[in-house]
């Protein structure tokens, strides 16, 4: 092949990746604003003021209130259990382990939990507190609301491990050194100097886990179970807006599917919101450290 | 606390001190304790689902693996199908993700200009953060009739295909294994996308800039100097979105149509081991609901296994960089 041929293929070859490179983008940012246009509009058109003061049990002519109100409430409670347990193992992981085979180890266990199945962590509540609760009681309390705020805890727990120890690792050395040579102990270092000059970071990690199991379905459908009637008590059977979406969506009549739609779009928003906010403090923090 | 003499003043120091110590070793063993819960969590979830599905895996053995009969009337369970059904749509998935995701890689670190690059892959990223439930409705509703308006062009052209022709023909129901390939791959395509070009911008500009300077085009440098300068990280975030793909619940439960099938056609409705999960699990009791967890446990092992590969791979070009 003469030069010319040999630099013109290279020339086309270079161009045709180039322009894949640029359909593959916009290709997925065709699909992005699909599924949220889709979301939005359908959304929007079965907002209405029954979602919020009807519960669930009047079906097609209710709203999602007890669903609403159960969701806020588990997934609540499992950032109650999983950002102290959380930013404590995290702080253990930077603090303590951060070059010791054990920490290595743990941290890398955790990055695996950051992307195992939910559906498995459903399974394993299951096993661990629902069978046994049921055994105990003789079936009067079986799924519970609390069943499903730990296993939205196992969701969360790795990805605040995960912020808490990075923010740590963050902290200029000189703060450590600084608080050490006033002879401050070890874990008042930690827990005055270092958490709270890594605060926005780990609040953000908080708020990246809350992001995280907000959305998540699969891991109530065996411990929360749903409910059609309004609850606050946490042995109960719980409503939750993912499980009522996915029932929802399974009944055949379109007037329920389009309550699922205004479910969708609040949760949709939810998690959006979320996840803008903690880009936000993200961002913020950033600049404050450079 | 009043001081008179140097004498009390060095016990309260003492004491002081050997307070400051017993503090520090109840911290240190909360916070480890702590740490220790993470490792808990995945050794119980794996010893749970075990023990929850002994009845299965341990009563039924070799026959729950090889059997692709699935019968809850004579209790009579073979884990094939869920199995060939989670793995067919996963690989789908990574045949269709993988090069989109390179040509965004691609996109974001070489092509676009530096002003669209934040903002597209915040986009790109905004992908991963829409619950997966979403995505279920958004397949069922939308995709679902999108696919089977398009599948019978599908039979016509691929599916005359010599050797893959087989796997185009089908029912053009919209529902199946390869609607729910692709919502999974639009799942995992910002987990990978967002890996290969966090590694992409590792390469060190001097290797790059000195390929430019032998007169590689764009693409030669891509592909002779940035992916081989990568590749264990580029397999590790392969891995990773397999992982995401194999576990994924929600996204394909309402696409894949729930039926127990082994077919060569990715048009049929087929199951997978997770949406079977969580279709079945609520109505399912003795062995059934036996047999259910123990799918949970052959799914939680198998997605164990890809992310530790994942993990080591990305561990690589991680050690290599001195961090």
């Amino acid at each position: 092949m003469s030069n010319a041929g040999i630099y013109l293929r290279r020339r086309l070859v270079n161009v045709i990746a180039l322009l894949f490179g640029g359909f593959a983008t916009v290709l997925g940012l065709i699909f992005l604003v699909w599924i949220l246009w889709v979301t939005i509009s359908n959304g929007l058109s079965a907002i209405h003021p029954r979602l919020f003061t009807k519960i669930t049990a009047y079906a097609d002519q209710g709203g999602l209130a007890n669903a609403i109100v159960g969701s806020l409430l588990m997934d609540m409670m499992a950032l109650l259990i999983c950002a102290p347990i959380g930013v404590l193992a995290g702080t253990y992981l930077a603090e303590y382990a951060n070059r010791s085979k054990l920490g290595a180890s743990i941290r890398f266990l955790n990055d695996i939990l950051l992307s195992a199945p939910s559906i498995v962590m459903g399974l394993f509540v299951y096993v661990i507190i629902v069978l046994p609760m049921s055994n105990l009681t003789h079936g009067n309390i079986s799924f519970s609301g609390f069943a499903g705020a730990v296993a939205l805890a196992l969701i969360g727990l790795p990805v605040i491990v995960r912020t808490t120890d990075e923010m740590l690792q963050l902290v200029p050395g000189t703060l450590r050194e600084a608080a050490l040579s006033l002879g401050v102990p070890q874990w008042k270092l930690t827990v005055q100097v270092l958490i709270r000059a890594a605060s926005s970071g780990i609040l953000t990690g908080v708020l990246l886990a809350l992001a995280r199991l907000a959305g998540e379905t699969a891991p109530l459908l065996f411990t929360a179970f749903g409910n059609n009637f309004m609850t606050v008590h946490p042995l109960d059977k719980m409503a939750s807006l993912p499980v009522a979406i996915y029932q929802y969506t399974n009944d055949p009549s379109p007037a329920m599917h389009s309550i699922a739609w205004a479910g969708a779009l609040l949760i949709t928003l939810f998690v959006l919101a979320l996840s803008l906010l903690t880009r936000l403090l993200f961002s913020r923090k950033k600049v404050s450290y450079e | 606390m009043q001081v008179t003499s140097a004498v009390p003043l060095a016990r309260d120091i003492d004491r002081r001190a050997r307070a400051d110590a017993r503090h520090d070793r109840i911290f240190h063993r909360v916070l480890k304790f702590c740490a220790l819960l993470v490792l808990a969590t995945l050794l119980g979830a794996a010893l749970s689902t075990l023990w929850g599905g002994r009845e299965v895996l341990f009563g039924h053995g070799l026959h729950f693996l090889t059997s692709d009969s699935w019968n809850p009337v004579e209790d009579d369970y073979g884990a094939l199908a869920p199995i060939f059904g989670t793995l067919v749509t996963s690989l789908i998935a990574l045949v269709i993700a993988v090069p989109i995701s390179f040509g965004v890689a691609i996109f974001l670190t070489e092509i676009a200009p530096t002003w669209m690059r934040g903002p597209v892959s915040a986009a790109i990223e905004l992908l991963a953060g829409i619950p997966s439930i979403i995505y279920g409705m958004w397949g069922l509703f939308v995709f679902v009739p999108f696919m089977a308006n398009i599948e019978p062009a599908l039979s016509d052209t691929l599916g005359n295909l010599p050797l893959i022709g087989k796997l185009f023909q089908g029912p053009p129901l919209g529902l199946g294994l390869l609607t729910a390939g692709i919502v999974l791959a639009v799942m995992i395509l910002p987990f990978i996308s967002s890996v290969m070009r966090e590694v992409f911008q590792t390469v060190p500009t001097r290797l790059k800039e000195s390929s430019y300077a032998l007169g590689s085009t764009t693409w030669e440098v891509l592909w002779d100097i940035v992916l081989p300068y990568t590749r264990s990280a580029v397999i590790g975030g392969i891995f990773l979105g397999l992982g995401r793909a194999l576990g994924e619940t929600m996204a394909v439960t309402f696409v894949l149509g729930n039926s127990y099938n082994i077919t060569a056609s990715l048009l049929m409705p087929g199951t997978s081991i997770s949406s079977s999960i969580a279709n079945e699990f609520n109505e399912a009791v003795g062995v059934h609901r036996s047999a259910l967890i123990a799918l949970g446990f052959l799914l939680f092992v198998v997605t164990f296994v890809v992310l530790l590969i994942a993990r080591l791979m990305l561990h690589q070009l991680a050690k290599r960089e001195g961090k």
